[in-house]
């Protein structure tokens, strides 16, 4: 089900933070989105989610207006990651997975096989088995994350929305969640993440959207739009792809 | 020892210091008496016993919303008072004693109105805000307000007899409360706990914060309502008649934080039964002070609460190890 952004616009207070953004997300592929600090890329993301009103233009998951859908049936529909990695409460982690199946649930039912069973193939997939008894505030930052990750994943969205999921992460980590992404894409869901590294960007994603100042500079598949000459319109860095990894190798001249 | 055992004995502390409640006072009135033909069955029945039913709700009512207001505000230092709703109603109170007007319903109908006021009042200040930052902002200048507006009617009170019937009333007590106050409390405090007690799933979907709930579902301006609504029911209508009692909706929640966990809805129920049980077990100790008159029951809780958060800081500070 594809997520489209139709000449979206927002503004916070009078601020106009995106500026007419036209996009196409497709299911099963990871869609990266990138850009240098205050382009609009956690807006973006939001406003795909749902989660921030459209001054102008609306977002479409499947022909439906985000906008409009009703707010538990947009939650199983997109799953939202956001970058605060907050868990305000001293829950073990056990209770924050189980948190992604709340939408799932009729109010005051009890969590059911299926619950179970979403839950458990979430742990699975980012290896917190042994952390779900641990109270949050005792996990690491990258444990954390993990756990966060695991929440998203156990409500089984066809959208997984994920704004830097690699903040805090060791290397080895950061391997582990973008391949944990790259499964989601490959069952068939749609992934959309705002990364800053342009190098993970380059090697896990399909496709790009690159942000400047609340606009779109460029989108398309990897190889085509990720260019050297547009990093270095858009960051100012100078890369190089290197044995197929794109390597940034300082600042560009000018 | 699971949930249910921990809820069990929890549901039985309750249970013991309600009988106790009834057997305690100046004058001891054996279970055995209750039921019977003795005339100390008439002291249970006609002034213990609603006591003890208005120290329940009340309890409930104040350690429900207490826990509410922690898990909305995600803040272990939130309680009923932040809402203004407690100042709210016991200024419809005061302006009703002021008045002449101190005997029969009439103090409950000012303050339940005064609290419907300050409730539409909080409601427009945050309309369309899901911020739980523009809530707590409202909430206290209503709180200052109506506290200066209450101290302004008690400068212009005409005698200091009724200064003194306000005072005695802002205290708080349950001292001669009877089955006609029940009567008007009661159902606002049954509906209050009601409308609260279907807050639990949103609150633990706060624990993420505003972002991550809006994201798994959550209506916070439904939720915003509901706990501006059922504060206001529940909490106005203990104000309007038994006066302002702190501390409750602020120490309970912490007390069972360690013994029935973090997640804010598996602390609603623990904290509606731990308030009972702390207002019932402060009543009863009120009635059981030495001399004539009696403890005030807003001035005990304030006596227990002070000393509880020293002993948290200290706490706090010891393992931390005094840095």
């Amino acid at each position: 089900m594809e997520l489209s952004v139709e000449r979206l616009s927002v503004t916070l207070g009078r601020r106009t933070v995106l500026d007419a953004i036209d996009a196409r997300l497709r299911p099963g592929r990871v869609t990266a989105i990138l850009g240098p600090n205050g382009a609009g890329k956690s807006t973006l993301l939001k406003a795909a989610a749902g989660l921030v009103p459209a001054a102008a233009g609306t977002v479409r998951l499947g022909g439906a207006a985000v906008a409009t859908m009703a707010p538990r049936a947009r939650a199983r529909a997109i799953g939202y990651l956001p970058q605060d990695a907050a868990v305000h409460w001293n829950v073990p982690a056990r209770e924050v997975v189980a948190l992604g199946r709340l939408a799932h649930r009729a109010p005051f039912a009890a969590p059911d096989a299926e619950d179970a069973g979403a839950i458990a193939d979430a742990v699975a997939a980012t290896e917190i088995a042994a952390l779900l008894d641990r109270p949050v505030a005792t996990l690491s930052g990258g444990e954390r994350a993990r756990v966060l990750l695991a929440r998203v994943l156990a409500g089984t969205p066809r959208w997984l929305l994920a704004d830097e999921p690699l903040a805090s992460l060791d290397p080895a980590h950061q391997f582990d969640v973008l391949d944990r992404l790259r499964e989601v894409a490959a069952r068939g869901s749609g992934v959309a993440i705002v990364l800053h590294d342009i190098a993970h960007a380059a090697r896990i994603a399909d496709d790009v959207l690159l942000l400047k100042a609340g606009r779109l500079v460029a989108a398309g598949p990897v190889a085509e739009t990720l260019t050297p000459a547009a990093v270095a319109a858009l960051f100012g860095v100078a890369v190089r792809w290197c044995d197929g990894v794109l390597v940034p190798i300082g600042r560009s001249p000018g | 020892m699971s949930r249910g055992a921990r809820l069990a004995i929890l549901t039985a502390i309750v249970a013991v210091l309600f009988v106790a409640s009834l057997a305690c006072g100046k004058l001891w009135v054996p279970p055995a008496v209750l039921f019977s033909a003795d005339p100390r069955w008439a002291i249970v029945r006609d002034l213990r016993l609603p006591r003890a039913v208005l120290g329940l709700a009340l309890g409930a009512s104040l350690g429900l919303s207490g826990a509410v207001l922690q898990g909305y505000l995600r803040n272990p230092l939130a309680d009923p008072a932040v809402v203004g709703v407690s100042s709210a109603a016991a200024l419809g109170a005061v302006a009703a004693i002021l008045a002449g007007a101190g005997a029969g319903p009439w103090p409950f109908a000012a303050a339940m109105a005064a609290a419907g006021a300050a409730m539409a009042l909080l409601t427009a200040l945050t309309w369309r805000s899901e911020s739980s930052v523009a809530f707590i902002l409202a909430g206290t200048v209503l709180a200052s307000l109506a506290g200066a507006l209450t101290a302004f009617l008690i400068s212009l009170a005409p005698n200091p007899y009724l200064v003194a019937e306000v005072i005695d009333w802002l205290m708080g007590a349950l001292t001669d409360r009877g089955w006609p106050d029940l009567a008007l409390a009661l159902p606002c405090m049954a509906a209050g706990m009601a409308v609260l007690a279907t807050t639990g799933r949103a609150l633990d979907a706060l624990t993420l914060g505003e972002g991550a709930a809006r994201s798994i579902g959550i209506r916070l301006g439904r939720l915003q309502l509901a706990i501006v609504l059922g504060t206001g029911l529940a909490v106005g209508a203990g104000v309007a008649v038994t006066g302002v009692i702190g501390f409750v909706g602020l120490v309970v929640p912490h007390l069972l934080r360690p013994v029935f966990g973090h997640r804010p809805a598996a602390l609603l129920l623990p904290s509606a039964l731990g308030g009972a049980a702390l207002v019932l077990a402060a009543d009863s100790l009120c009635r059981l002070a030495p001399g004539a008159g009696e403890v005030r029951l807003g001035v005990a809780m304030a006596l227990i609460g002070a000393p509880f958060f020293l002993a948290l800081l200290l706490l706090g500070r010891w393992r931390q190890g005094w840095n």
